[in-house]
């Protein structure tokens, strides 16, 4: 497998308070990683960092070789790394299928201007864009729910929803920021088997973010363990589970949380 | 989005019909040709009030359209006096300019959310009348008056556009070319809307973070749309100059930028034609509480307070009057 994306000595700061320190691992195209820590790990900033978010101290993120930090969201998205959210951050007043319909306007061929005076091309781009949403939807169980406004579904829904929303956007890599936060065991189950699928039949690489240590070990192809902004492991799930050093970070807190 | 339905026509169609044919009928079946100036000035405000709606849609509050009125007012004007340009012409100049303006201090302001952006707008009505004030192409506190009305266009010796002056009656010509003017910028405010540009704007609206994470250059389109708000405010103002002859620092003042903002409010921030019933209902409403001599503006306050309380969503959103605007 071929490395796609590759984290490269990624430092953050925020005045003295060291947020991440010399972070670098490589992912390779269609891999599950994870990465997971403690609370305060400085897992959520590292990801804000691959997604550019907010900037680096120092460091690089490169995918396919080319700098992806210090720019612009809309630009890395443009590349084709997208970020989901946690449930909150939704357009509450659409529906599910608008929010699907207004991701894909990346892939739009006319021009804003095109739309405005209802060009060929946009009336093609608008045919397209609903059919790809409806299959999207389709792809992720989501049909019956599809003209339901946002803001009225329930948490896991709106899970299932920030991953529709990154997937229209036709990703190649799909950060997603703790989707199994506040599940419970079969909802978390039901959207392992999502991010595999999303993996497996649309070839999207994932990188995740995430607590739920039993979910994380059945999905991850590899982890990557932060603690205290310092990358302190990287290995397989089972390397994990049996590493001193990640066993002494979680100690005292929950032995039985990595899953064992 | 939705197709529009045969209802919408029709009620499209009553609303073209009233304006362009009942208004002046019944105007002179009553003799109240006064009517003339209020519903022009209606028309008028309502283009700018459009303007300030858009920048709503993408989450911003401005309460600066009066500045671009103003510079709108000024640039016709000054096009008029100075250059000996046909009005027709400087109409869109105008909007131009105003458009210019608005991505020259849109740049580092549009990045302000909430009430910051709101207070810095605020200022800029106050800007420009002191920058009026202060250079010597816009004369000063005496301001440009005695503007010629608008000339003639002929197009291959075919009149188009007659000329102003040698009407008979040139409030009726301005009461039509304010209505032609605001159908055309509402129908186009209500096609943006429903195109993409509309979509990515309600993206923003809801949620900047995730409308940058599916890739849209949201600073990008703020511009745009700040731009194209401004140029409503241009368009308005200098046709507001055109009609009184006359624009002076203080043409439009906080007050009016005020005014934009609160039509928007009281016709509804979810309709693209609310602040066209919010402008008529703002601007009569005063009128008729003119009776109530020195409580007006106390009585005045009190509704809009209420209806601001009891109607958040404006007042299309009671839907009693049918006008095919949804």
């Amino acid at each position: 497998m071929s490395t796609l994306l590759q984290v490269k000595n990624v430092t953050k700061k925020y005045g003295g308070l060291i947020a991440n320190n010399d972070i670098s691992f490589d992912v390779s195209q269609n891999e599950i990683l994870s990465v997971i820590g403690p609370n305060g790990a400085g897992k959520s900033t590292l990801f804000k960092m691959i997604s550019s978010f907010v900037p680096t101290t120092s460091g690089e993120v490169l995918y396919r070789g080319e700098r992806i930090s210090n720019l612009k969201p809309h630009i890395v998205a443009r590349k084709g790394i997208v970020r989901t959210f946690q449930e909150t951050t939704i357009f509450k007043s659409m529906t599910v299928r608008e929010s699907v319909v207004v991701a894909q306007h990346l892939r739009a061929t006319a021009s804003l201007a095109g739309y405005f005076w209802g060009s060929s091309a946009a009336k093609k781009d608008v045919v397209a864009f609903g059919n790809y949403a409806d299959e999207l939807l389709e792809f992720l169980g989501m049909s019956a729910i599809s003209n339901e406004l946002a803001s009225n579904l329930p948490q896991g829904n709106l899970r299932a929803l920030g991953i529709a929303i990154g997937l229209a956007t036709d990703p190649k890599v799909l950060l997603l920021d703790e989707p199994f936060a506040g599940m419970n065991h079969d909802e978390t189950m039901q959207m392992v088997d999502l991010v595999r699928l999303v993996r497996d039949e649309r070839g999207v690489t994932v990188l995740l973010v995430e607590h739920d240590m039993p979910a994380v070990m059945n999905i991850s192809d590899r982890i990557v363990v932060l603690n205290f902004g310092e990358k302190i492991a990287e290995g397989t799930p089972s390397q994990i589970q049996n590493n001193e050093k990640v066993i002494e970070a979680y100690l005292g807190s929950a032995d039985d949380e990595i899953g064992m | 989005m939705n197709k529009t339905s045969s209802k919408q026509l029709l009620g499209v169609a009553i609303f073209l019909i009233a304006i362009f044919i009942g208004v002046p009928l019944a105007i002179s079946l009553t003799g109240r040709w006064d009517f003339y100036f209020t519903l022009t000035s209606v028309a008028l405000l309502a283009i700018a009030s459009a303007g300030v709606w858009l920048t709503f849609y993408i989450g911003r509050i401005n309460i600066g359209q009066g500045a671009f009125a103003l510079i709108g007012a000024y640039v016709s004007a000054i096009l008029v006096v100075k250059g000996g340009i046909s009005f027709w012409i400087s109409l869109p100049a105008a909007g131009i300019f105003a458009a210019i303006v608005a991505v020259i201090i849109g740049l580092p302001i549009l990045r302000l959310r909430g009430v910051y952006f709101a207070m810095i707008t605020l200022v800029l009505t106050q800007v420009v009348t002191l920058t009026a004030l202060a250079l010597p192409i816009t004369n000063g506190a005496k301001g440009i008056s005695s503007i010629p009305l608008p000339s003639g266009v002929s197009l291959f010796g075919i009149p188009i556009i007659p000329e102003f002056a040698a009407m008979e009656n040139t409030k009726l010509a301005f009461y039509y070319t304010a209505c032609i003017l605001m159908v055309v910028t509402y129908a186009a405010l209500y096609r943006l809307v429903n195109s993409r540009l509309g979509h990515l704007c309600r993206s923003m609206q809801q949620n900047e973070e995730l409308a940058s994470s599916i890739g849209v250059n949201i600073a990008h389109i703020r511009i745009v749309i700040f731009a194209i708000s401004s140029f409503f405010g241009g368009i308005g103002g200098a046709m507001f100059g055109s009609i009184a002859q006359s624009v002076y620092p203080s043409s439009f003042q906080v007050a009016d930028s005020v005014n934009f903002m609160l039509n928007c409010f009281l016709g509804g921030l979810g309709y693209v034609f609310g602040p066209m019933l919010g402008t008529l209902v703002l601007y009569f409403g005063w009128d008729l509480l003119f009776e109530l001599g020195k409580y007006q503006l106390l009585i005045y306050s009190i509704i809009l307070i209420a209806v601001i309380r009891f109607l958040p969503n404006g007042l299309l959103s009671l839907r009693i009057g049918k006008g095919g605007q949804s």
